[in-house]
């Protein structure tokens, strides 16, 4: 980390560490004793160090809403959930991983390929179109399949996704 | 033994020959598979936008299962993770549940729980059992050297997966492989992710960890890797080519989903489990054991 400078009281949003608290991943925030057993088991942090998930679990209780919900390295768990069968503390670190990306989208920081993927569901239901494959597919004796992009469609705007997909659409730094 | 077949989005695109070799193999070991008309994503690859939305897109499809009376047989480990979890969730805890079935009301569906969400794998390891497997082995594939790639969601998180394996010690898919005749090789790593989940968030450091795995099993001088996830497969088998290119190394590596493999040895011919669509073409093997 090159960009190592004392943490401020004023860099503190303690509102955003209630936030995460209220997540279904956030709710063991606080049993954390920052052992690091996330991180040395993350396989994401063993290629890439700007993914460091005892780190982010830190900034997560200081209340660094900024410094993490702008990040890209919020973005970079590939939820293999070693962390979490690996916290002697029960801190369900994937789905803390979880809840920062969702308090990222509603605050309108969504990353371009979930905006991509969202597209393609709306779409097809499904992320891709399934009819374009039907004649490969009979050719091996698998049945037709079909598009309903209603499946999704109508959940989307039911659980207001629309609306959070429709924000100003910022992407991270 | 009457279960869903749940395809998701990956397997019937990209992963036909997963599907068809299922197919194959399960009515040959008392699986009976009944295709799950109306539905959709499992809500997987929205869980980081809105968890909620997720968990509704995943309770519709428990719905349907529900419906007919249907457990639910998965072959993408991540719609498992995705339903298991969803399942879980509802079981325990009525509130939820009538507030997640308030979204499904317009489309006349509701999920009263119940549903249970099983891996192919685990049907195969578990309801099936190896002992069964191995009396249909018609053509036992000895002398093959397989290394197991269990994959995450197969596993992981240990408190909604039902089948209750130890993730930091599983043997289902080991004990799988071995039934047929094959066996299975330990290697560093084995239990590590493929990177699947980060490919299209950070491209370069998802390969790097599909080439720790594929470094690892390429020391292990194995004939084959095996798979029971679709997205596994795009990145050990559908990605090797390019990490071949950026490790300046060639691995040669064929990758089979277990269904497949077991087809071989059932005595299924290499066609009829679309071992032709596997882009790491799996010849000397095909060749070895006589299909």
């Amino acid at each position: 980390m090159g960009d190592e400078r004392p943490i401020r009281e004023s860099d503190l949003d303690l509102e955003f560490t209630r936030e995460v608290r209220a997540e279904p991943g956030g709710t063991q925030l606080d049993l954390c004793i920052a052992c690091g057993r996330c991180t040395a088991s993350c396989p994401v942090q063993a290629q890439n160090a700007s993914f460091n998930p005892r780190r982010i679990v830190r900034m997560a209780v200081l209340g660094m809403a900024e410094d993490v919900l702008g990040s890209d390295f919020v973005w970079l768990c590939a939820g293999c959930y070693a962390c979490r069968e690996r916290c002697p503390q029960g801190v369900l670190v994937t789905d803390l991983m979880v809840a920062l990306k969702n308090i990222a989208v509603r605050r309108g920081i969504v990353h371009p390929s979930y905006r991509a993927q969202i597209a393609e569901l709306r779409k097809f239901g499904r992320l891709y179109e399934v009819e374009a494959f039907n004649k490969k597919r009979s050719k091996l004796g698998l049945p037709p399949l079909e598009d309903r992009p209603e499946h999704a469609t109508s959940l989307f705007e039911s659980t207001g996704l629309d609306d959070l997909m429709d924000g100003p659409g910022e992407e991270p730094r | 033994m009457r279960l869903g077949l749940f395809l998701g989005c990956s397997v019937p695109v990209r992963a036909q020959n997963y599907e068809v070799s299922v197919r194959r193999v399960a009515p040959r070991l008392g699986i009976e598979l009944e295709d799950l008309e109306g539905a959709a994503c499992c809500g997987y690859p929205v869980q980081s936008v809105s968890r909620e939305t997720a968990l509704v897109m995943a309770t519709r499809n428990l719905a349907l299962a529900s419906r007919r009376g249907l457990d639910l047989c998965v072959l993408c480990s991540a719609c498992g993770g995705s339903l298991m979890e969803a399942a879980a969730e509802l079981e325990g805890d009525e509130d939820l549940r009538a507030r997640t079935n308030r979204h499904l009301e317009p489309e006349g569906l509701s999920y009263p729980g119940g549903v249970k969400v099983v891996h192919i794998a685990e049907v195969l390891a578990h309801r099936v059992g190896a002992a069964r497997i191995r009396d249909a082995v018609e053509r036992p594939l000895e002398g093959l050297r397989i290394a197991v790639h269990y994959g995450c969601h197969y596993l992981r998180p240990r408190e909604t997966h039902p089948a209750g394996e130890d993730p930091e010690a599983p043997g289902s898919i080991d004990e799988l492989v071995e039934a047929t005749g094959a066996r299975s090789v330990d290697y560093p790593g084995r239990l590590a992710c493929c990177g699947g989940g980060i490919l299209g968030i950070h491209e370069e450091t998802a390969l790097a960890i599909t080439r720790v795995k594929l470094d690892a099993v390429a020391g292990a001088g194995v004939d084959a890797m095996v798979v029971v996830c679709p997205f596994c497969s795009v990145m050990l088998e559908g990605n090797q080519k390019r990490i071949e290119k950026a490790a300046g190394r060639e691995y040669k590596l064929p990758v089979l989903y277990y269904p497949q493999l077991l087809g071989l040895a059932l005595g299924f011919g290499a066609k009829e489990l679309g071992l032709q669509l596997n882009r790491i073409k799996a010849k000397e093997l095909i060749a070895r054991v006589g299909a």
